[in-house]
């Protein structure tokens, strides 16, 4: 038994450092891009449009701070406004909806999932026109309050499957123990299911995260200057040329940290929450 | 179990003797107290999204300008009529699809591979995957500019200087090979979502199965043909369904590189609904866009859900 593995065993560390080696060449090929970002905006100007490129610098906050110290925050701010209104929005409806989908089911819950799930998926072509017609006959454009009324519905189909999918694994017998007792739908949710479900508000978050902070289309269409978010500041950069790579990689970095630093922290949820909870 | 005979059993342990069609009625009536929780969320989505739906489909009627004066007249069928000829549409629709197989496909492949490279005995597997999903979670807006500035750019881009040996130093990528950009770009952004999908699939992989295989002498390609590939495939599938759904409608890479251009190269369905909307204001036209594009993506997603259907657990509990 022992002399097999005593000869397999430098072949197969051999193999696993080759293995190891690509597997680490191609994640910093595709990180490369993120890391290129950073660093340049760790750059002063001269250096962030240099040939050959500067590979050897003193990193500077420099380009962060006057980013920063100007027109940028606004921008941050409607971002944030319009993620945590939707996020919260999409979890207060979201949740009940789940419910009425796992625990005590409504006779014709699944076409219910499919009707949430197929709204998601229709173009934005479908509804962009009216949507569009009547903010501008509300006052509503160039007004966060629009988008959060868009990011909901975008999020909402999401955060209803997923939910869903955290809600039907709660024990059966926590239910059934609690109806024995006369609980009805506000003490289930209060007593069992908010314990209980964290996680998933947690994935379901995330997710509202995600599309909601890096959504352009709407933004760039529905907003100008008051209620622009983050991606909008970074259309001001389309025509660089050279001139401010370090400032547009700094802004670049800046509107990208939220999700970046949400998505790898939550890594567990962030696969789950991308399948609609099909995938663990 | 179905809701009625959840209701009645409970019924019968809280109400003792009852008659039995009064059990029934009660369980009727339970049954739509079931839908409460449900109507806030359901009426949300109808009013956004179904209501605009049909002031689309409306609207498509008219000819209707915001940026001509006048109210607007009704037109019957005429938009469609101009849609059906304009050449703008059948470019924009033969992009959309060129460009969805090509990043839906080659993501996939790619996906798939890195998948079962990370899923192998290797070193520093977690911060491999930690940096594989990073170009995934950057906003699509940002990565777009750092794309197009500062690696693309001819001038002062670090592909044209690393390829410059080769004689490509000065190729713009983004003019030149406009769909090529675009379709990279969405290559490196979906690439790590179907990772992400195939590795969840390789780990919930059965290895004792494997073992046995190779045990009874299948070699690993063997193995990977004849039992890894297929228990991933439902995986995969779903990766590739969900992609494409959202690789359909692609719109900021195309809004921050080529502007749709040159010409109408990159002119994808969504950006052309753009140009038509918000650039031309003709509301009558980009309705019959929108309505055509709520058509077509009826058509794909009606086999997509089939697959759905199949991958999801949609049952109810009970």
């Amino acid at each position: 038994m022992s002399r097999p593995l005593t000869v397999e065993r430098p072949g197969l560390d051999r193999s696993k450092v080759a293995w190891s080696a690509l597997a680490w060449l191609v994640a910093l090929v595709f990180f490369f891009p993120v890391l290129w970002m950073m660093l340049e905006a760790l750059k002063t100007e001269p250096q962030a449009a240099s040939i050959p490129p500067t590979i050897v610098f003193m990193p500077t906050l420099a380009e962060f701070q006057d980013v920063l110290s100007r027109d940028f925050p606004p921008f941050f701010i409607n971002s944030a406004i319009a993620t945590l209104g939707s996020t919260l929005l999409v979890l207060l409806l979201g949740l009940p909806a789940a419910y009425a989908l796992s625990i005590r089911p409504v006779g014709q819950a699944r076409d219910v999932l499919f009707f949430f799930i197929s709204t998601r998926f229709l173009p934005f072509a479908a509804s962009l026109v009216p949507l569009y017609l009547l903010a501008r006959d509300l006052q509503l454009l160039d007004n966060v309050f629009a988008l959060i009324i868009i990011y909901t519905t975008i999020n909402l189909p999401l955060g209803v499957w997923l939910l869903r999918s955290f809600l039907l694994e709660l024990p059966n017998e926590l239910f059934e123990a609690a109806r024995v007792d006369g609980a009805g739908f506000w003490r289930e949710l209060t007593s069992i299911v908010l314990p209980l479900i964290t996680p998933g508000l947690a994935a379901t978050a995330l997710i509202c995260l995600i599309f909601s902070w890096n959504e352009f289309f709407y933004a760039v269409n529905f907003t100008s200057s008051v209620a622009a978010t983050s991606p909008i500041f970074l259309v001001g950069f389309i025509s660089g040329r050279g001139l401010f790579y370090a400032k547009l990689a700094a802004a670049a970095t800046l509107a990208s940290l939220p999700v970046l630093a949400a998505g790898w922290i939550a890594q567990k949820q962030l696969i789950r929450g991308l399948t609609m909870g099909a995938v663990k | 179990m179905t809701d009625t005979g959840t209701t009645i059993q409970t019924q019968e342990v809280t109400g003792g003797g009852r008659r039995k069609n009064a059990a029934a009625s009660a369980a009727a009536r339970e049954g739509r107290l079931r839908w409460l929780p449900l109507l806030p969320a359901l009426v949300y989505v109808v009013l956004v999204t179904q209501v605009p739906f049909l002031l689309t489909i409306y609207y498509s009627l008219f000819n209707w300008n915001l940026l001509r004066p006048g109210n607007p007249e009704f037109a019957g069928v005429e938009n469609y009529l101009n849609v059906a000829v304009d050449p703008s549409i059948r470019t924009a629709l033969l992009n959309t699809v060129v460009l969805t197989l090509l990043a839906v496909g080659i993501s996939v492949v790619l996906g798939v591979a890195i998948a079962l490279l990370l899923n192998k005995e290797i070193f520093g597997k977690g911060i491999l995957r930690t940096l594989m999903i990073g170009p995934f979670l950057v906003m699509p807006v940002a990565a777009a500019l750092i794309w197009k500035d500062t690696l693309l750019n001819p001038i002062f881009g670090l592909v044209g200087y690393l390829l410059s040996p080769f004689g490509l130093g000065r190729v713009d990528w983004v003019s030149q090979f406009p769909m090529a950009t675009i379709v990279t770009i969405e290559v490196w952004r979906w690439t790590p979502f179907m990772m992400l999908i195939a590795l969840a699939g390789l780990q919930s992989q059965n290895l004792e199965v494997l073992e046995a295989a190779g045990v009874d002498g299948a070699n690993s390609l063997q193995r990977l043909r004849y039992i890894t590939l297929p228990f991933i495939r439902p995986f995969v599938e779903l990766g590739a369904l969900l992609g494409s759904l959202f690789i359909v409608q692609t719109f900021d890479s195309i809004f921050m590189t080529t502007q749709g251009g040159p010409g109408e190269a990159t002119t994808n369905l969504p950006f052309l609904l753009y140009l038509v909307a918000f650039q031309g204001f003709d509301i009558g036209k980009a309705s019959a866009i929108g309505v055509i594009a709520v058509i077509l993506t009826m058509i794909v997603a009606t086999l997509a859900l089939r697959t759905l259907f199949t991958i999801f657990q949609v049952e109810a509990r009970r």
